[in-house]
């Protein structure tokens, strides 16, 4: 356990790749095999048994440091999460404990099914023998995720270099069904349970943004103009009967979309399709917030299955007949895609439409209509380049449109969590309406660490009233807040609602007399209606 | 009629007409210690401890005109008898306790339990009215006893300078740097940012004893304080100077460390809990020891700490004071050092 304290914590303190993977290597090449079973479980998700409530845990950590409860949730507001909280607050340990992480696990597995009064024993006998870390930890296993910034990519990278084995065949063993209680180290890495042969996909072909006037680029008929979707860019593979999706980030997600599951009926053996993961319904593709609803789900309900149905738009064929294609010029490749899945009629899976024009002025102009079917652009490519690995600089290009924006003031401020629990950082922004000023948008991203700390002190000095967390500021920040559409809200005092507002910049040379008004926004909203 | 009572300006002493740590000018402002929230430019008078005229002096103007008391020393101003104790927070720092017919009332200013090496430990005061600090004033900040801290930072410097990592760390630069000098001296060469350096002098010259460390100068080379401990003030953090130290690994040495969320936040290499301020048995220690009837809370944690004090039966009330309510001691520091470079 002591041990993967340790990890943890430099996990934690470190922002950079390089330290987290070498700290995980570190771990892989010196913990107990047992352990590292554990620790792929806890970072993929797979959560262990947990015989006892979170509340429970609280109950009993304020019974025995005789904490009032109003105290507890004052320190936890301050911490910012419950383990930790319970860890700080419990006296030092009279004890130690040699334990190991799977120790622990099956220790805790082992309660199941006995009553309360076992558990809290056990429970604070344990306490009572864990360092402050190490007690996090412990509760954490009961109660909470092991949030700390590894992804199952970072996980497969150090995997790979401590094992030396393939990273995607790695991914997918441990994307794949096993079970921690009792898989072996080796059996896992190894993909004893899985055929890793079958699962493999390419590296994604990447473009980059134009920045140019797209008349540069030379004679639109040597290219192929498509919409550019806002969603999940992802990978099927079809090879001997199995189907496998994968998304950009290289994680294997077939299990989160049930609805792309028939195509393992459609598609032959040994192909390899590129293309977005959409909501969509009756082939329309729906707003990104829609999609977001079935993101990182490890399980799905009816309703979200029903209020987000999803859709794959296919943009590229990369293997065939168990060939690679990604050689082949584009138009070939299109040619094949068109044969083998033209013909589908489904909405879960579609060829992205081309669009077709003649001339650049054309395509400029529809590209002014994107956002009306929910796309952020186009996308341009040569229609003789190849597939390429990652970004490369020439055949493939984003012509994304400029966001809406508008000049807002800072009118509430609250604490965010996690990490930055100490800190302002949700902000409420306003614009005026004749004298009084309406609010219309909430954003937290888009400062960087140092605004943040300033906007923090400002806030600090200037809050006007408290109501609970949230803190009535002096208005006087301006800020350019960037959002993808509008739309008409009763819910809202504005009467309208901003779709995906974010902070675009910081406007220090503004005044909060220089802001937008409500008539500006609903002259907007009328224009797109 | 009470000893005290809070103005816009400060605590302020009806009775002996003068103020205890004003953040406007005043006539006679009597200051608890050197650090930039609690003594202000522009009084006419400052009484304070023996160490801390030098180091008032050099941070704010070598014209100021000082009086000085030692621990343990009083004068009498328009009948109110004042008395410095040690408050334990940093060099030259002092509990104020204002006696006036029988009536005793103690502001501590800021404090801490726990015995550092280099400051005179606290030393509890009996009275009946007392002024404290809450900057930790919640359960979940327990400090480990100084040596397991210290432990954990000198083998954290031995890890980086086998690893070819030189090790930074961030210190304020009255109070905490000295405590690191202190603690940490020894095989290992400290070396220390000018208005460390500057600092040290003054108090060296003051007469307290201070290991050996070397300023850093244009001549020091990368290699000499890649085998070293470096400490810099909180405002040279993010400097170009440290990235380009050799693979230079940074440390923050505070309080607020005891968390993770600010741990993480702070974006340092790593996090040391070391505070000079009581941590929350400290306060409830320091409270009951004073036998105090009633307390007034100050920054930080007022409202929840003295919410808990009169549960627990003891009367407390909240003060908003202008020593930065929220702020931590980074952002205390940072306004010393303004001042320095000023």
């Amino acid at each position: 356990m002591k041990r993967f304290a340790k990890l943890i914590q430099q996990l934690e303190l470190s922002n950079k790749t390089n330290d987290k993977i070498v700290a995980l290597v570190d771990y892989f090449n010196y913990a107990d095999d047992k352990d590292k079973v554990w620790v792929i479980a806890l970072f993929t998700g797979k959560k262990p048994k947990r015989p006892i409530k979170s509340a429970l845990l609280k109950y009993w950590a304020i019974e025995i440091t005789d904490t009032p409860e109003w105290l507890f949730a004052e320190s936890y507001a301050n911490v910012g999460d419950l383990s930790e909280t319970i860890a700080l607050l419990l006296p030092p340990a009279e004890n130690t404990s040699d334990f190991q992480l799977h120790t622990w696990i099956e220790e805790l597995h082992d309660l199941e099914g006995k009553d309360d009064e076992t558990k809290k024993d056990f429970i604070l006998s344990a306490w009572n023998k864990l360092e402050t870390q190490e007690r996090f930890i412990f509760n954490k296993l009961i109660s909470g995720n092991f949030r700390i910034g590894v992804s199952n990519k970072m996980l497969v990278n150090a995997l790979a270099k401590q094992s030396s084995l393939d990273s995607a065949q790695i991914m997918h063993s441990i994307m794949g069904k096993w079970n921690p209680y009792e898989i072996t180290f080796h059996e896992l890495v190894n993909g004893i349970h899985v055929n890793t042969d079958n699962s493999w996909p390419y590296p994604f072909c990447l473009a980059y943004a134009l920045e140019q006037e797209p008349e540069k680029l030379g004679d639109i008929s040597e290219w192929q103009a498509e919409w550019k979707w806002d969603g999940i860019r992802g990978q099927i593979v079809k090879r001997n009967g199995e189907l496998f999706i994968w998304s950009r980030g290289e994680e294997l997600v077939t299990e989160q979309f049930p609805e792309l599951h028939f195509m393992i009926d459609v598609l032959p053996d040994g192909v390899v399709l590129d293309g977005e993961i959409l909501a969509v319904q009756d082939k329309q593709v729906l707003s990104f917030s829609t999609l977001q609803q079935r993101l990182n789900r490890k399980t799905i309900s009816k309703k979200q299955l029903e209020d987000a149905p999803i859709g794959f738009f296919v943009y590229d064929i990369l293997e065939y007949e168990a060939k690679d294609f990604r050689e082949e010029p584009l138009s070939v490749r299109r040619k094949i895609l068109e044969q083998l899945i033209g013909g589908l009629d489904e909405s879960a899976v579609m060829i992205s439409p081309v669009i077709n024009c003649s001339t650049w002025e054309e395509l400029a102009a529809l590209r002014q209509t994107s956002r009306s079917i929910n796309s952020e652009g186009i996308m341009l490519k040569k229609l003789s380049s190849h597939y390429h690995s990652g970004r490369k600089r020439g055949d493939w290009w984003k012509w994304k449109i400029n966001p809406y924006t508008v000049d807002a003031v800072m009118i509430y401020a609250q604490k965010g969590s996690g990490r930055r629990a100490n800190f302002f950082t949700d902000y409420t922004f306003a614009v005026r309406d004749g004298e009084n000023l309406v609010t219309i948008a909430k954003a937290y991203s888009g400062l960087t660490d140092k605004e943040i700390k300033e906007v923090n002190s400002f806030v600090t000095r200037n809050a006007i009233e408290k109501f609970g967390p949230v803190r009535t500021v002096k208005p006087e920040l301006v800020f350019e807040i960037a959002f993808e559409g509008i739309a008409e809200s009763k819910r809202h005092k504005a009467g309208l609602a901003l779709r995906f507002p974010r902070i675009l910049r910081w406007r220090k040379d503004k005044k909060a007399d220089e802001i937008n008004t409500l008539e500006d926004l609903r002259q907007l909203l009328q224009s797109t209606l | 009629m009470a000893l005290i009572e809070f103005t816009k300006r400060g605590i302020y002493c009806k009775q002996g007409d003068f103020y205890i740590d004003p953040w406007w000018p005043v006539d006679y402002a009597v200051t608890t210690h050197g650090h930039s929230d609690h003594v202000r430019f522009g009084n006419k008078y400052y009484l304070c401890h023996t160490l801390t005229k030098p180091i008032i002096k050099r941070r704010i103007s070598e014209d100021l005109n000082v009086e000085t008391l030692e621990y343990g020393e009083s004068i009498t101003r328009n009948g109110v008898n004042i008395s410095f104790f040690p408050a334990g927070h940093i060099i030259g720092s002092a509990q104020v306790r204002l006696e006036y017919k029988g009536e005793v009332c103690v502001i501590s200013g800021d404090y801490k339990i726990e015995d550092d090496g280099i400051t005179t430990p606290f030393e509890p005061v009996k009275c009946h009215s007392f002024v404290s600090e809450s900057t930790f004033g919640l359960p979940v900040y327990k400090w480990q006893k100084q040596e397991v801290v210290f432990n954990g930072i000198r083998s954290w410097v031995n890890d980086n300078i086998n690893q070819q990592k030189t090790s930074v760390l961030i210190a304020y630069s009255l109070g905490k740097a000295q405590r690191l000098i202190k603690n940490l001296a020894g095989d290992i060469p400290i070396y220390v940012h000018n208005s460390i350096a500057n600092l040290n002098e003054v108090i060296i010259a003051a007469g307290v004893k201070l290991p050996e460390t070397i300023r850093i100068s244009p001549e020091t080379t990368k290699d000499e304080l890649q085998k070293g401990i470096v400490i810099v003030p909180p405002a040279m953090r993010d400097s170009r100077w440290i990235k380009n130290l050799s693979h230079p690994v940074t440390g923050i040495c505070s309080g607020w460390m005891q968390v993770r969320a600010h741990r993480r936040w702070q974006s340092a290499d790593a996090g040391f809990a070391l505070s000079d301020h009581a941590d929350w048995p400290g306060l409830m220690e320091a409270i009951t020891a004073t036998g105090a009837e009633k307390v007034y809370v100050t920054h930080g944690f007022t409202a929840a700490f003295s919410r808990f004090l009169n549960d627990e039966g003891i009367e407390a009330s909240e003060v908003l004071t202008k020593f930065g309510q929220e702020d931590d001691e980074e952002n205390k520091v940072d306004l010393a050092e303004q001042n320095e470079n000023k």
